[in-house]
């Protein structure tokens, strides 16, 4: 295999997977007698066009940030995290049980506290796969999709039997005291005297999710531990010669995993529901793997990708609500999304490859022919 | 084979013929204007310090690489090698310094993969069976077709790749560093089969760093230096003392000059040590041994008689029983506080035996190997944070102390040569100041000019008062640098001599597990 330029590994390649994903899925819109340059239009300016469009964008972005944070970090120590879903709702449950039972009378006070307990509780929901893969080798993917079932099935057993107030018919906890209430982007944006989309979900977590995503960049390439986990992930075996214990690093690699995703608790139950509901993650915890994929498992990558998924979720919404293309369809061009940027990705890559190769020949060709 | 091409004269066409092979990575030029000529049923050496070219020039004939300029002629004809697929169509093998075996496969279906003839495998293993036993017979490459490769030996590991090349109607067959994994008994089997091979016709290019094996077994020699080809002689009209010279630019002392050790007191001391491994056999079975300040101890022995688990017991990361002391304390052999990083802590530092997957992490550059088993260090340590300028700089100054090539920091640890990648180690492990240092096949694929460095290293590491253990499964090695020599046999000492009273003989004896006074 040869190696191609760092340039074209980190732009082309994404850039070309995402066109052809674009290209096919116009193909499927012909397909089914619809106007794929329309579903653009509609997309983009549904996503993009408006601070409202922005502002669903962004507040998709900021989940995503969250758990695609999570799954690179996981990455980083080679271990695959497919339970950022599971550790996105468990977080959620602690997020809402520290807003409804901690008295928290102002959302500066509040947004850490909940955020700790959100990390403490999506930690602990990634807790027990890694120990279990630490100490007994029972392998991560298969424990943290297990613990994706556990965890919807508890918390559909608390909403509907604990959390649901007597007189409520609704599987959700009761509203978060007003002291909760984080400010949206269009509250920090009127600070400034600028206009944005009031109505619109994207909140202060935003910022949180940038300033997690230089934390961990921090994390990984900054400190002891980061040098640390990395090692582990790029040799086992020289890791344990160097004295790092592989017992610690998965430990801390999937808690910090964990706490990450649960941390998008603070965007989706804290900034926009402001209660927790059943399925609040949306399969934001599916996402965020592809979104790690895509990002290259680096935080700048991440918040790329995250914002790119961020707009086909919003893009995928206004289509629906505005064409008659079928809801469905838009999970098909999210899926072709995902399978060309994450699944595909070294298909382009030799295709890359190979029309370099190409190109390199057909130059070489004419000097040959000199010689000869 | 094929229309003749303008090359034949008369006489028949080389087997191989480079003409004016250039090939550079960015600003590295690893091949400028390379021209060989090697003639049928001949055995040609390629020899060269480590980057000096050898492998890149094989990855091209291999089709690995693309050339920047320059032609491929295969008896006579000009021929493309864009792939490896086209390489074996032209009847290139190529045998690789790490085996490319599939380990729970047998023998058979090693030699069968990738060249299965229809979707059923029953008739192409029936039809492989026969045509592997007559290759078997033919060239005296005696393996049982039935057995499970990750059972066999290396050597016989490696008989497998070369039947592998042969089944697919090899007739070049490049060797590539094929002794650094062979005991010195397989080395002389598979020269054994390499004149086989050339009687039977079949022209052979090895690549070794090793003069001794050149002068042993080819019938022509290419000597490469920095990319480019600055000798090519008739082996019989050279010796090794003008080899080394073309290799290294300059002469070269073939015997290594050192004082006599003045030892001191125990810096380690080990008693009665086992080790037992994942799979629950017992590798070490008992051994005792110390190491004084001051002096080398060389642990000779066939590859695989516990040597390793030995080393990783010491070096921390495999539990063992038993007492190690070092500088007269206790330290703890299982459990927390046996650990790579307690060790180095308590003074070892420890340059393993496989550099690919301990000493080094390819993808990391070469500063941040630097903090590999060093990165909680007080001079790398800022709180939480690790200090990666100073990791650079260390990096920049030992890359000058080292000679290491090309001199870039940067640079991932896989994008150096073998000699340069272990100068990394050697540095790092040298320079972290300790007082006791474990050596585990320093100079495993490393080349000659290399090899001077590395020894020169260690004695002056010696002469500064600190013990070193080496173990080495180059007899010629462990002899010339040990002070004294301990040979190891089946996980347990089979006798001990000091280095200047014996003799390869004697130690070659105690290797087979022959003891003392038994008939032999």
């Amino acid at each position: 295999m040869r190696e191609l330029p760092q340039w074209v590994d980190v732009i082309v390649v994404p850039v070309v997977s995402l066109l052809l994903a674009a290209v096919i899925s116009a193909l499927v819109i012909l397909a089914i007698g619809e106007d794929p340059v329309l579903a653009l239009q509609t997309m983009v300016s549904g996503a993009l066009g408006s601070s409202y469009g922005w502002g669903y964008t962004l507040y998709y972005t900021t989940n995503f940030i969250f758990t695609g944070l999570a799954v690179s970090v996981a990455f980083q120590a080679r271990l695959f995290n497919i339970g950022g879903e599971g550790q996105a709702m468990v977080g959620g449950l602690g997020l809402a049980l520290a807003c409804l039972y901690l008295p928290l009378p102002h959302w500066i006070l509040a947004l850490p506290v909940a955020m700790l307990a959100a990390f403490i509780f999506g930690a602990a929901w990634a807790a027990l796969p890694a120990w279990l893969q630490a100490r007994r080798g029972s392998h991560v993917v298969i424990t943290t999709i297990m613990f994706n079932f556990i965890a919807a099935a508890l918390l559909n057993y608390l909403l509907v039997n604990a959390l649901r107030p007597p007189d409520s018919m609704d599987p959700a906890t009761a509203q978060f005291p007003g002291g909760t209430h984080l400010p949206t982007l269009a509250d920090l944006f009127a600070v400034f005297g600028i206009g944005f989309a009031k109505s619109a979900p994207v909140n202060v977590s935003l910022i949180v999710a940038l300033a997690a995503c230089f934390g961990v960049w921090l994390l990984m390439w900054r400190t002891r531990l980061g040098f640390a986990l990395r090692a582990y992930g790029n040799s086992e075996t020289a890791a344990s010669y160097a004295g790092i214990s592989p017992y610690r690093m998965i430990m801390v690699a999937m808690l910090i995993s964990g706490g990450l995703s649960g941390c998008m608790a603070i965007n989706n139950v804290m900034g926009e529901a402001e209660r927790l509901v059943l399925n609040a993650t949306e399969g934001a915890g599916f996402i965020g793997i592809a979104v790690a994929l895509m990002g290259r498992s680096h935080p700048v990558g991440v918040i790329l990708a995250a914002l790119l998924f961020g707009f086909l979720f919003q893009g995928g919404a206004e289509l629906a609500l505005w064409t008659s293309i079928p809801r469905e369809l838009i999970v098909v061009i999210q899926a072709l999304v995902i399978l060309f940027t994450g699944a595909l990705d070294n298909m382009v890559r030799g295709g890359i490859g190979f029309v370099r190769d190409v190109a390199h020949t057909l130059r070489e060709a004419p000097e040959r022919q000199g010689k000869g | 084979m094929g229309a003749p091409g303008a090359a034949t004269r008369g006489q028949t066409a080389p087997a191989i013929e480079l003409r004016g092979i250039s090939k550079s990575f960015g600003p590295v030029q690893a091949n400028r204007d390379i021209s060989i000529s090697v003639r049928p049923g001949t055995i040609h050496g390629i020899i060269g310090e480590n980057g000096a070219g050898k492998s890149t020039l094989m990855s091209i004939l291999f089709g690995f690489y693309r050339a920047d300029a320059g032609e491929i002629l295969i008896h006579g004809r000009r021929t493309a090698i864009p792939d490896s697929q086209a390489a074996i169509t032209a009847g290139i093998g190529m045998v690789f310094q790490h085996f490319k075996l599939v380990e729970p496969f047998t023998v058979l279906e090693n030699v069968i993969l990738g060249a299965e003839e229809g979707a059923l495998l029953r008739p192409s293993l029936r039809r492989a069976r026969r045509e592997l036993l007559r290759l078997e017979e033919e060239y005296e490459l005696q393996v049982d077709p039935d057995a499970v490769v990750g059972d066999l030996s290396v050597g016989h590991q490696q008989r497998v790749e070369i039947l592998k090349a042969l089944y697919r109607n090899a007739d070049i067959l490049i060797l590539d560093e094929p002794t650094g994994v062979l005991t010195p008994g397989e080395a002389d089997q598979l020269f054994r089969i390499l004149a086989r091979l050339r009687e039977e016709g079949k022209t052979v290019i090895l690549i070794t760093h090793k003069l001794r094996e050149i002068m042993d077994i080819t019938d022509t020699v290419s000597v490469m230096r920095r990319g480019e080809m600055t000798a090519t002689l008739k082996t019989a009209e050279t010796g090794p003392e003008e080899l080394a010279e073309y290799m290294v630019g300059r002469k070269v002392l073939m015997r290594l000059e050192k004082n006599p050790a003045r030892p001191g007191k125990p810096l380690l001391e080990i008693e009665n040590l086992r080790v037992t491994d994942d799979s629950g056999v017992e590798r070490v079975k008992g051994i005792s041994l110390n190491v004084r300040a001051g002096e080398i101890v060389g642990i000779a022995g066939v590859a695989g008689n516990g040597q390793t688990e030995l080393l990783r017991a010491l070096g921390g990361y495999a539990e063992a029983t038993g007492t190690i002391c070092i500088g007269g304390k206790r330290v703890p052999l299982s459990g927390p506080g046996a650990d790579g990083g307690a060790r180095r802590r308590a003074g070892i530092a420890h340059v393993p035996e496989d550099r690919h997957r301990e000493g080094l992490i390819m993808a990391f550059h070469a500063w941040e190997n630097m903090g590999l088993g060093y990165h909680d260090r007080p001079e790398y340590r800022r709180g939480i944070f690790i200090d990666n300028a100073a990791l650079r700089q260390k990096t920049e100054g030992r890359i000058r102390r080292f000679d290491v090539r090309p001199a870039d920091p940067w640079l991932p640890a896989g994008s150096f040569s073998g000699g340069n990648q272990q100068k990394l180690v050697i540095a790092r492990e040298i320079e972290s100041d300790p007082d006791i240092l474990l050596v585990g096949q320093p100079t495993r694929g490393v080349d000659i000019g290399a090899i001077e460095f590395i020894h020169r290293r260690i004695i002056a590491l010696r002469d500064a008062g600190k013990a070193i253990l080496l173990v080495s499964v180059e007899l010629e090695e462990v002899l010339s640098l040990s002070d004294r020599v301990v040979v190891m046999f089946d996980g347990r000492i089979m006798g001990e001599r000091q280095a200047a009273a014996t003799d390869e003989k004697e130690l070659g004896l105690l290797m087979a597990g022959v003891a003392q006074g038994d008939p032999a």
